[in-house]
């Protein structure tokens, strides 16, 4: 395997220039003969369908849910970012570009990031024509508002329904084209295999989800936009059917899988309650803006509170702890998503964490008095509603509570400036790839990238490769490549149907989520993952001799949806694993507690692992392999320091937050008694 | 409780888990749909199904689960439904035709704020399908006046709004959807809790879309 990034010559600020200016295109009557698949209808797969279904391609798109808008981008709160400085405030292209690079701990490739930063004000313009309703002041022009770790105001939002709105945009067009027979709709279908032939992606292999029947679809190109992994964790803040397979069959097939252990935990969400629980419902982080976040400063404190002897609203404010703002006064409540879901860990480690101990508040009281209560309901009542439906509590009254959880994998399918896999023909986008957002991702820059790659990206670079495709002619789906890939896929169902156990699919997706987050979770070390590679071993193993399927593979049947998709999380988990495991450093979301300064925070090394890994897949069981990608920074000063700097007058902390993992392990007997 | 019910009929080998609709759990998608004792995502206002808490309900108590009941929703299985028809109604038009680029800046025109607001607010709608089971004739109007508003209420929409909603209640009749008697039932279990209103407004703007020259 050869990694070759493509990325054009000439000074970064003209490489996206020179680029299309220079690449190859397809005319209008040849596009006509060209087949496009798109699996994925979220902001990335949407967008890139309706796009180059009107510029004249066949396009036929997939998606596992009922209909396109169900994608989980739905689900994004709190904004878009853009560089369009309509606040006046000191923002460009260029200060996108660096934040970006930086909040991503210098682990992303220049090139695409600036791109990124490049095209992000054409997305707003995008939605503005497509109706979607940003937020406006009483000018009647768009309203803008400062998101976790930014300096300046440059996140567009609907509310806090901003991922809704944005996907509905694209689904309209998306609709549109449907109408116009450009892009053919398929729901309720699964990608299950990716089918090569001559080294090139020429196809998939669906399961229709209602009738069980596997069905082929053969293309000229085939684009994955089909979301992150962090579903592999059980307790995610993703959807119960997002899923990280379609990619998975894809780095089977050959596709480099880079970065996989650059997981984001989010420290907003709602914190466990019980052992039932499904999923964790994240809270924007935007509620960081306004909200001040605290626990008790005596720990007798927090326990009365834990105890239920005792109220939030009843503790004076000089016993209150306003720990980040005491920590990081430059940033305060706004600092990045991993120093914040690591400071919460540290306070609730050290006694100090309220509700089930895990749990920090977050308070509007100062907010409501300073804005009065309409101002805050405007700007944050449906996430106020959410909350109080969800906990029972109100916060207009009493302060929420918050708690880190798994929210966005930035590993994911390695891929070129042209968003090219290491499989000729099977393009990337959205969360799905690994590409812009480097060991960390900014709040607000999902929603960016997603729609950047689908509007604005891959339309140009997927013309360039497939200018020479028009010679090839309609690809057919009934060669050898096909059968084979209907065959293996039939078999891995119903060996899995045959299995006949005794315990659920959940069971086991529990455990093995139990086992992530305990031993390669926020904090990694050697010997968690030694632990952890173990573990994960024996439970597959587990998994193959007592997992129990009812029903066949003929009918719609989420038991056995579940359990495919839990299959590629075991060898996705010993990735993960193998990653962090190499990655001897500490950046971004990947944590080693053997890599802290002394204030507990990351210490990068920059000498040893200044590269992007991407791993070959070797079979089922073996080592996978893998090569690096050297980083190089042309544009940039690396900064050497740790990307958070105390000033002063804070206190620091005594001790790192991770200095063991028992926190950890109580937290995971919490979510899996 | 489903996963706790279907978890306890696989270790049980009791039957077959009950099939039902289900994703983001946190009331967003809209892909779960139940009616639960007789309403439409359960006896609580302004959620969905995923949200509906178990605190709601007393120990002991009888709980009725079926799926949504309406002609244009046919049952695929167990409590699956097939709501492919309000695809098919944005399909018909429920969108501003833009193509990728070449569009005006993004503040070139300014919405009154008001104006943005209620557009959002009729945006907001998840396609659950709450308010045609809700409906004893099974009507679409409040999903289709919700996307007609939207559009309608924004400058970007005027351009195509007298063709839009004359194609999106044809279509909306021509899938089998039924009339609204105003009865308001879709608004009072509208898990967004999108008004009636926006009913008053498509009605408003199919009017003048009939007697209007806007339309091709």
């Amino acid at each position: 395997m050869k990694l070759d990034s493509k990325i054009p010559a000439g000074p970064l600020a003209e490489k996206w220039t020179n680029y299309k200016a220079s690449q190859k295109l397809v005319n209008p009557a040849n596009k006509r003969k060209l087949d496009i698949i798109v699996v994925g209808t979220g902001l990335a797969g949407a967008s890139a369908a309706a796009s180059l279904g009107a510029m004249g391609f066949n396009v036929d798109i997939f998606c596992i849910q009922d209909s396109p808008r169900r994608a989980h981008s739905i689900a994004a709160q709190g904004g878009i970012n853009a560089a369009k400085n309509y606040q006046n405030d000191g923002d460009s292209v260029e200060r996108l570009f660096r934040d970006t690079i930086k909040g991503g701990d210098y682990r992303a490739r220049e090139a695409n990031v600036y791109r990124l930063a490049e095209v992000s004000g054409a997305i707003i313009d995008q939605c503005v024509a497509q109706g979607v309703p940003f937020a406006r002041d009483y000018g009647g022009l768009l309203d803008n508002r400062s998101f976790g770790g930014a300096q300046v105001s440059r996140t567009f939002y609907a509310k806090g329904q901003t991922g809704q709105q944005l996907l509905l945009g694209a689904y309209g067009v998306l609709s549109r084209e449907i109408a116009r027979g450009t892009v053919k709709l398929h729901t309720r279908c699964e990608m299950m295999d990716l089918v090569v032939v001559e080294g090139r992606a020429r196809g998939i292999i669906v399961r229709n989800l209602v009738t069980g029947d596997l069905e082929r679809y053969a293309a000229h190109a085939v684009v994955l936009a089909t979301g992150g992994y962090g579903n592999l964790y059980y307790l995610s803040t993703n959807a119960m059917n997002s899923n990280g397979s379609a990619a998975w069959v894809c780095h089977r097939k050959g596709a480099a899988f880079a970065n996989p252990c650059y997981v984001q935990i989010h420290p907003t969400c709602i914190p466990v309650h019980g052992d039932y629980q499904s999923k964790l419902t994240l809270m924007s982080e935007s509620l960081r803006n306004d909200g001040r976040i605290w626990v008790p400063k005596k720990k007798e404190d927090a326990e009365a509170i834990r105890a239920g002897k005792l109220k939030p609203t009843e503790i004076p404010e000089e016993n209150r702890d306003y720990y980040l703002e005491r920590r990081y006064p430059a940033f305060g409540n706004l600092v990045p998503r991993d120093v914040a879901s690591r400071a919460a860990k540290e306070r609730c480690d050290a006694g100090y964490g309220v509700g089930t101990g895990y749990a920090v508040y977050l308070d509007f009281a100062d907010a409501i008095q300073r804005l009065g209560k309409d101002v805050v309901e405007q700007k944050y009542g449906n996430l106020f509603q959410m909350y109080q439906k969800i906990t029972d509590e109100n916060p207009y009254e009493t302060p929420m509570m918050i708690y880190p959880a798994i929210h966005y994998t930035m590993g994911g399918l390695w891929v070129d400036y042209e968003l090219q896999t290491t499989i000729p023909g099977l393009f990337a986008a959205g969360e799905a790839n690994f590409s812009d957002h480097g060991a960390n991702r900014l709040g607000a820059s999902a929603l960016m990238q997603g729609l950047a790659d689908g509007y604005f990206v891959l339309p140009y670079t997927m013309q360039n490769y497939l200018a020479d495709q028009i010679y090839v002619g309609k690809i057919s789906s009934t060669t050898p490549e096909f059968d084979k890939a209907e065959v293996a896929v039939r078999e891995r169902l119903n060996k899995l149907t045959t299995i006949g156990g005794d315990k659920t699919v959940d069971h086991f997706h529990k455990a093995l989520g139990k086992i992530m987050w305990e031993y390669c979770g926020m904090a990694r070390n050697t010997e968690s993952l030694n632990k952890a590679k173990k573990l994960v071993s024996q439970l597959e193993d587990e998994f193959w001799k007592s997992v129990f399927i009812p029903g066949n593979a003929n009918e719609m049947n989420p038991e056995l949806e579940k359990a495919y998709r839990l299959e590629d999380y075991f060898e996705l988990a010993q990735l993960v694993i193998d990653d962090a495991m190499h990655r001897e450093e500490s950046c971004g979301g990947h944590f080693r507690t053997e890599h802290q300064t002394e204030d507990g925070e990351t210490l990068r090394d920059d000498e040893h692992f200044m590269y992007v890994a991407a791993w070959e897949y070797q079979g089922h069981g073996q080592p996978e392999t893998m090569e690096k990608e050297p980083l190089v920074y042309e544009h940039i000063q690396v900064s050497h320091e740790v990307h958070i700097t105390y000033l002063a007058s804070g206190e620091r902390p005594s001790q790192g937050p991770f200095r063991d993992l028992s926190f950890g392990r109580h937290l995971a007997r919490l979510f899996f008694p | 409780m489903l996963d706790i019910l279907n978890e306890q009929l696989v270790n049980d080998h009791i039957a077959h888990p009950v099939c039902f609709d289900n994703d983001c759990r946190e009331g967003i998608c809209g892909m779960c749909g139940l009616y639960i004792n007789g309403r439409p995502h359960g006896n609580d206002d302004g959620i969905t199904t995923c949200q509906l808490h178990m605190r709601k309900f007393h120990d002991g108590d009888d709980i009725w689960i079926e799926p949504w009941r309406a002609k244009p929703f046919p049952v695929i299985r167990d409590l699956v439904v097939d709501r492919s028809a309000f695809d098919k109604i944005i399909q018909a038009g429920g969108y501003i035709s833009t193509t990728t680029g070449g569009v005006p800046d993004a503040n070139t025109i300014p919405i009154p704020k008001h104006k943005a607001d209620m557009a959002m607010d009729a945006a907001s709608c998840i396609g659950c399908g709450a308010c045609v089971a809700a409906c004893k004739n099974a009507s679409a109007m409040l999903f289709v006046g919700a996307k007609v508003s939207h559009l309608a209420l924004l400058p970007q929409g005027q351009i195509e709004a007298a063709d839009r909603v004359h194609k999106m209640v044809c279509k909306m009749d021509e899938l089998g959807f039924g009339s609204c008697t105003n009865t308001y039932a879709c608004e009072a279990e509208c898990p967004k809790l999108i008004k009636r209103q926006n009913i008053s407004r498509l009605n408003r703007q199919w009017i003048g879309a009939l007697f209007g020259r806007d339309r091709k």
